[in-house]
């Protein structure tokens, strides 16, 4: 139990967070869509990792249940500027969809459902730096937060954490998604406070 | 006024909802700009195209198909627009 309350005697609170720059904290979840809301049964779900050569493997709902799920609390960041702390998400690690791969290409573009895109490094991805989540604070992920499947790639801007996960692409060179050929940054660490292209 | 975030997560705001931004890079009001799409060639003014706010960009689609119509980004010092997903767009003199 923490022994000082926000604001007591001038302490300060040991349970306060460093927010990234320009970044406020919401209690709430808002809802940021470049598109209407995808809304994909579990059954009709399935994940899709092509190659720099063109061969695929897919993965189905039944297939992602199959694969070990992990807990994870992690703080998000939106470039929108709030950031909300200890979301909770349960999801499998973005490494095990690579263990059969012969992919050797180094960046990533992620497909959602609807037709969004954005990339990102693959190094970015593995190390258990990232989640295909299933799960949104013990139950189902929501339609409008991007369920049943998202990325959660929780070191960047929310952003990159795509909605309604449909596949990785691997890419030999890396390729802009759909905000960060378009103004946004390329990469997005919210801790550098890459929110635009140039930043 | 409407929040600048679309919270209800159901469905798009009114193109007119995005004329404010689009406004500044226009020079003039385009609410009744009339927006042909790109995809499927239908025809609808801007204020009854679908908007997206904050996503993070400004996004317009096509209410018939969901084709982008334009994007729109103001960074702190520079506004992007893409109207590569609109094949015409006719403002009334
Ligand atoms: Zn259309």
């Amino acid at each position: 139990m923490a022994i000082f309350t926000r604001g007591f005697g001038g302490r300060r609170d040991p349970d306060a967070v460093a927010l990234p720059p320009g970044q406020h904290l919401t209690e709430g979840f808002p809802v940021l869509s470049a598109g209407p809301t995808q809304y994909v049964e579990p059954e009709d779900w399935s994940f899709t990792l092509t190659t720099e050569t063109d061969e695929k493997q897919t993965w189905s709902w039944d297939d992602l249940m199959n694969l070990p799920s992990e807990d994870v609390e992690v703080d998000i960041h939106c470039v929108t500027r709030w950031s909300k702390l200890k979301s909770r998400w349960r999801g499998v690690p973005v490494d095990a969809f690579f263990e059969d791969s012969e992919s050797e290409a180094d960046y990533v573009m992620a497909h959602s459902y609807g037709g969004y895109t954005t990339n990102l490094p693959l190094e970015d991805l593995l190390d258990g730096k990232a989640w295909v989540v299933h799960e949104y604070d013990d139950g189902p992920i929501p339609a409008e937060h991007g369920g049943p499947v998202r990325l959660l790639v929780p070191h960047l801007y929310f952003w990159k954490s795509a909605k309604w996960l449909s596949g990785f692409t691997m890419m030999t060179g890396d390729e802009p998604g759909f905000w960060e050929g378009f103004g946004y940054h390329n990469y997005g660490d919210p801790w550098r406070e890459e929110r635009y292209a140039g930043d | 006024m409407n929040s600048p975030i679309d919270t209800s997560g159901e469905s798009a705001l009114d193109g007119s909802a995005a004329a404010g931004p689009f406004a500044d890079v226009f020079a003039g009001d385009v609410s009744a700009a009339v927006v042909t799409c790109g995809g499927c060639r239908s025809s609808a003014v801007f204020a009854e195209q679908h908007a997206y706010l904050g996503a993070p960009g400004t996004v317009l689609r096509c209410p018939g198909c969901d084709h982008v119509l334009a994007r729109l980004v103001q960074t702190p010092t520079e506004v992007w627009l893409d109207l590569s997903g609109s094949s015409s767009w006719r403002f009334p003199l």
